[in-house]
């Protein structure tokens, strides 16, 4: 993608190149819409030429388990039981939410690693990454995953190669029953509007749009029939957050021990330079007496304290 | 002044010696691998170990073997860093001992107190780093753990990290001011008039001298 539309780059403290302004996109999932026929992870693993491992069945819909880098994003299947004893298969298609304050980025210790575009896409740089899974330590959505193959951080790109060319995701492309949906941010939070509308006169009282503040508001959002316990849904996070650790750990206290321990060390050399050294008085080591030369320093009087007498008394 | 009296006291014997310098070496190597994830502006650091990459691989290793050959110097010195009255009043006379001032410093053994609490913040330290470094060594453990732990333990990490270069910072420069302290850790000998300048109830051990005579005071 271009870089001149960066409005924020890990592990750097001064601006990136951000002089292109361009519109916030957004992916909107309706997880009401969506029949769990995978054809979003299949389009993903085609259009980013991911073949992921074939696994194991765990007794679940789930395939694969779970994320890994080489799924980007993956259905999750929740059957949950209503209080008035309905069964609702709730099916989430789980991936990058690309947070408008990215802990990922918050937490990368390499600069230009992660990279959050003026249109919101988050995007990985595998070229700068070293490897530390930092972004995992810091994404507040468990969604980054280390590859075992290379030990580089992966996700979903929002298919930033795709988006930055005018298409919309693959996943999007695919979706044969209009559950994903692509635009401009905007754009999406009006669709979503009309959707809640729609599923409130069907009896679904608490349906709402999965926007999250806590993270500043997200590039993929989801239309939730409970949004009122998004935690139904696979444990997306009710409220999520990037978590106060990881602010104490990436945040101002950073700084403020670089400082801490540069000024330990001008302590020191002011110390050094006010008080001085501590030297023993006595010489380490005296040069060797040469006894056959009797030498007299006539300012020197010899006194010794045991033996009677004044000083006088034993000049040389 | 006797022949005997320029004879210097061996304090660190050759294994002392090569214990802590293998020590110094690779705290200086794990420091700087470490510095460079610590902040962006030290990111340049990760240079020196061959890029990102490489000071992500070795940083563990070299923080695993400081922690192992600093065990060794808690086995050789632990028994010499227990706090006494003395160090109590030592420390209440810190500023006389900053200002080069001895009156009123009682003497000391082999360690002083800054030395002893050091020792045992280094001891402190190098725990911490090592048990929050295993939780957050992605390639290995990291999935053992739950990310609240992850979590918890980046900030420890980075932390006792911090305290750690702190107290180094200290301990060098306590070497640069203190003249032939150095040198003890160098080659291992130190002068007798340095030894009962700075530690002078361990000269007495050392050496078996009795304290000097209390002017109008008979000994008894």
């Amino acid at each position: 993608m271009a870089s001149q539309d960066i409005i924020a780059r890990s592990a750097t403290t001064t601006a990136p190149s951000s002089i292109r302004q361009l519109e916030e996109v957004a992916k909107l999932i309706d997880t009401t819409k969506c029949i769990g026929c995978k054809a979003c992870q299949v389009a993903c693993s085609e259009w980013n030429e991911l073949r992921d491992e074939v696994g194991h069945n765990h007794g679940t819909y789930d395939n694969p388990q779970d994320l890994s880098a080489e799924t980007w994003t993956l259905m999750r299947f929740t059957e949950h039981e209503r209080d008035d004893g309905n069964l609702e298969w709730l099916i989430r298609k789980d991936g990058c939410m690309h947070c408008a304050d990215p802990g990922c980025l918050k937490a990368c210790p390499s600069p230009g690693a992660i990279i959050k575009h003026a249109n919101g896409i988050v995007d990985f740089n595998q070229d700068h990454c070293i490897g530390c899974g930092y972004c995992i330590t810091g994404c507040p959505f468990n969604i980054p995953r280390i590859s075992q193959k290379d030990h580089k951080a992966y996700k979903c790109t929002l298919c930033s190669d795709r988006v930055s060319v005018g298409l919309e995701p693959a996943c999007v492309k695919t979706c044969p029953t209009g559950a994903i949906v692509f635009g401009s941010k905007d754009e999406m939070k009006v669709h979503a509007a009309e959707r809640i509308v729609d599923l409130k006169s069907r009896g679904f009282d608490n349906a709402g749009l999965y926007d999250p503040d806590g993270v500043g508001g997200t590039h993929v959002m989801y239309v939730l029939h409970h949004a009122d316990t998004p935690r139904l849904y696979a444990g997306l996070p009710d409220q999520p957050v990037i978590s106060p650790l990881v602010g104490l750990w990436k945040g101002i206290s950073k700084p403020l021990a670089l400082l801490a321990m540069g000024a330990a060390v001008l302590a020191g050399f002011f110390h050094y330079v006010r008080v001085g050294p501590q030297r023993v008085e006595e010489d380490e080591h005296p040069a060797p007496v040469d006894n056959s030369v009797h030498q007299v320093d006539p300012a020197v009087h010899v006194y010794d304290p045991t033996k009677p007498g004044g000083p006088g008394e034993q000049r040389p | 002044m006797n022949q005997r009296e320029h004879k210097p006291i061996l304090r660190y014997n050759a294994n002392e010696r090569t214990n802590h310098w293998i020590v110094a070496i690779l705290f200086f190597m794990a420091g700087l691998s470490g510095l460079a994830l610590f902040h962006p502006a030290l990111f340049w650091l990760s240079h020196l170990f061959g890029g990102g990459p490489w000071t992500r691989i070795l940083h563990p290793f070299l923080g695993v073997a400081m922690f192992v050959f600093f065990l060794g110097l808690v086995v050789r010195f632990w028994r010499a860093n227990f706090i006494t009255a003395n160090d109590r009043l030592w420390l209440r006379r810190i500023d006389r001992v900053m200002l080069n001032k001895e009156e009123g410093v009682p003497p000391i053994g082999k360690y002083n107190a800054g030395q002893k609490l050091l020792f045992w913040t280094l001891l402190l330290c190098m725990l911490v780093l090592l048990l929050s470094g295993v939780v957050i060594w992605r390639a290995y453990f990291s999935h053992f753990f739950d990310i609240g732990a992850i979590r918890l333990a980046s900030l420890a990490h980075a932390f006792a990290g911090f305290v750690l270069i702190l107290s180094i910072i200290v301990h060098i420069y306590a070497g640069i001011w203190i003249k032939g302290s150095v040198g003890a850790m160098l080659h291992g000998w130190v002068s007798r008039a340095w030894a009962r300048k700075h530690h002078e109830l361990w000269y007495r051990e050392v050496t078996g001298d009795k304290p000097p005579p209390v002017p109008g005071r008979k000994e008894g």
